[in-house]
């Protein structure tokens, strides 16, 4: 065992170059996630009511777009992604922008589909009750059933962010220097303690996303007994 | 927009015979990964339902720690960090084969399982308590029980989600392509570096996965549907 290798390269593994260079390391890592389902939240949740929407040309699209995302690996959508905007733009977009997108299509379809059920979980009579009263169908939606189904989504959308988390570590394969890629650095430079290095990014990864796990499942059981008092 | 597609380049003899390799080897990967992960599953599945209570907190800590770690890091742990870990003769023994893949094989399956884990934990504790009690209760002991009594109702409800599983399984395979594990995704990137074509690499690749996917959903909406009708 050389622990010394990671106790030497510990703050490149937290924040990379910075401050001499750029940040990288966990701290990417986190930044990554944060970025990507905030951006990934807006999308989900516009695709998820479009999916609800009775008009055909709402509906199909995004269930179009969902069973896509669904069906491909993220490494081949980060992938497609950074090929394709030279393509389509006339010029090559940085490691970062190019997988934080990728992040963001990639998330957006599994949120849609949380949004989906926390909407369809309510009961139908908010909405028949909502329109009964006049309201429009855009402010029934917005005023009484979104800020019940987002309360019921929470411990899913954590999940969610959870999974995203863990697949930041994809941001690798095109160069973006977060914890993985950190480590691969400290690997290539010292070659003397693989295994160690490895085995101390999985503990730093599985804090953090076991921490997230938790705090979902406690937020569940909290859901559970708010429901129980409704 | 200046860009000309030239698809049949991409589709046409040394291109397309990787390809072809390339499913090759992820439908070998998977499948390979997939019963040792069923198998594994299983095993934990059930060690966690017996009142041992050091089974009980190994199969925790196991689908805890590797549901909650990326598998990419995973596949690396594996790859290089096994030196440290597996006794010389198993080394050589893999290197003179296929290390790569029997890397990529042990962290599909490791992860995997976890998740495999868990399903068939929901799936036996879905099972009403008194079937287990009165199976003991006629002399068959735990394992017994388990095995011909709990186990086999159980996996018929939790089918569904296991198909599930094996769709992702398929899909993190494409990880191993950056231990050199020659898949789909490998050779969707070699071709990208033969031909500069790589958008037209990638979306047949994406096109492909997708195939497989839908394939599968089909499946499992078709056995939704023959189980509900046998149910009902």
């Amino acid at each position: 065992m050389q622990w010394n290798v990671v106790i030497d390269n510990f703050d490149y593994l937290l924040f990379g170059a910075y401050p001499e260079g750029p940040l990288g390391g966990i701290a990417l890592t986190i930044i990554l996630a944060l970025v990507s389902i905030f951006g990934a939240f807006w999308l989900g949740l516009a695709v998820g009511l479009m999916r609800l929407s009775k008009r055909w040309w709402l509906k199909y699209p995004a269930l179009v777009y969902i069973e896509i995302v669904r069906g491909v690996p993220l490494l081949m959508l980060i992938l497609w992604f950074y090929f394709m905007f030279p393509v389509f733009l006339g010029k090559a977009l940085p490691e970062w922008d190019s997988v934080i997108i990728s992040f963001i299509v990639f998330t957006a379809a599994y949120v849609a589909e949380i949004v989906r059920a926390g909407v369809l979980a309510l009961p139908k009579g908010q909405m028949e009750a909502s329109r009964a009263t006049g309201l429009t169908h855009f402010q029934a939606m917005c005023h009484v059933i979104l800020p019940q189904a987002l309360r019921n989504m929470i411990p899913s959308f954590v999940n969610q962010f959870v999974s995203l988390t863990k697949d930041t570590s994809l941001a690798y394969v095109i160069g973006v220097v977060e914890l993985t890629r950190a480590a691969e650095q400290v690997n290539n430079r010292t070659l003397s303690a693989p295994m160690e290095i490895y085995l101390t990014i999985l503990v730093m990864y599985f804090i953090i996303c076991y921490v997230l796990t938790s705090f979902s499942r406690r937020l569940e059981r909290k859901m559970a007994r708010y429901q129980a008092r409704g | 927009m200046n860009y000309q597609f030239q698809w049949n380049v991409v589709l046409s003899g040394e291109y397309l015979d990787w390809i072809i390799k390339g499913v090759v080897v992820t439908c070998q990967i998977s499948a390979v990964s997939l019963f040792l992960a069923l198998v594994i599953g299983t095993v934990i599945a059930v060690m966690r339902l017996t009142r041992f209570k050091p089974f009980v907190w190994f199969t925790a800590a196991y689908t805890e720690f590797f549901r909650n770690t990326p598998l990419l890091v995973q596949i690396f742990f594996w790859y290089f960090g096994s030196d440290g870990l597996l006794p010389r003769p198993v080394l050589q023994w893999l290197y003179e084969r296929d290390f790569e893949f029997a890397a990529g094989v042990i962290a599909l399956t490791v992860y995997t399982s976890a998740f495999i884990a868990e399903e068939i934990r929901s799936g036996i504790n879905s099972i009403p308590k008194n079937q287990l009690e009165a199976s003991r209760a006629c002399g068959l002991s735990f394992v017994q029980a388990m095995r011909y009594v709990i186990l086999p109702q159980a996996f018929r409800i939790i089918i569904p989600p296991l198909i599930s599983q094996s769709l992702n399984l398929i899909k993190n395979s494409s990880l191993c392509m950056t231990i050199g594990v020659a898949e789909l995704t490998y050779m969707a990137r070699q071709i990208e570096s033969y031909s500069f074509r790589g958008f037209e690499a990638f979306t047949i690749n994406m096109l492909i996965y997708l195939s497989i996917s839908l394939l599968v959903s089909l499946a499992i909406n078709q056995y939704n549907k023959h189980f509900l009708r046998m149910a009902g």
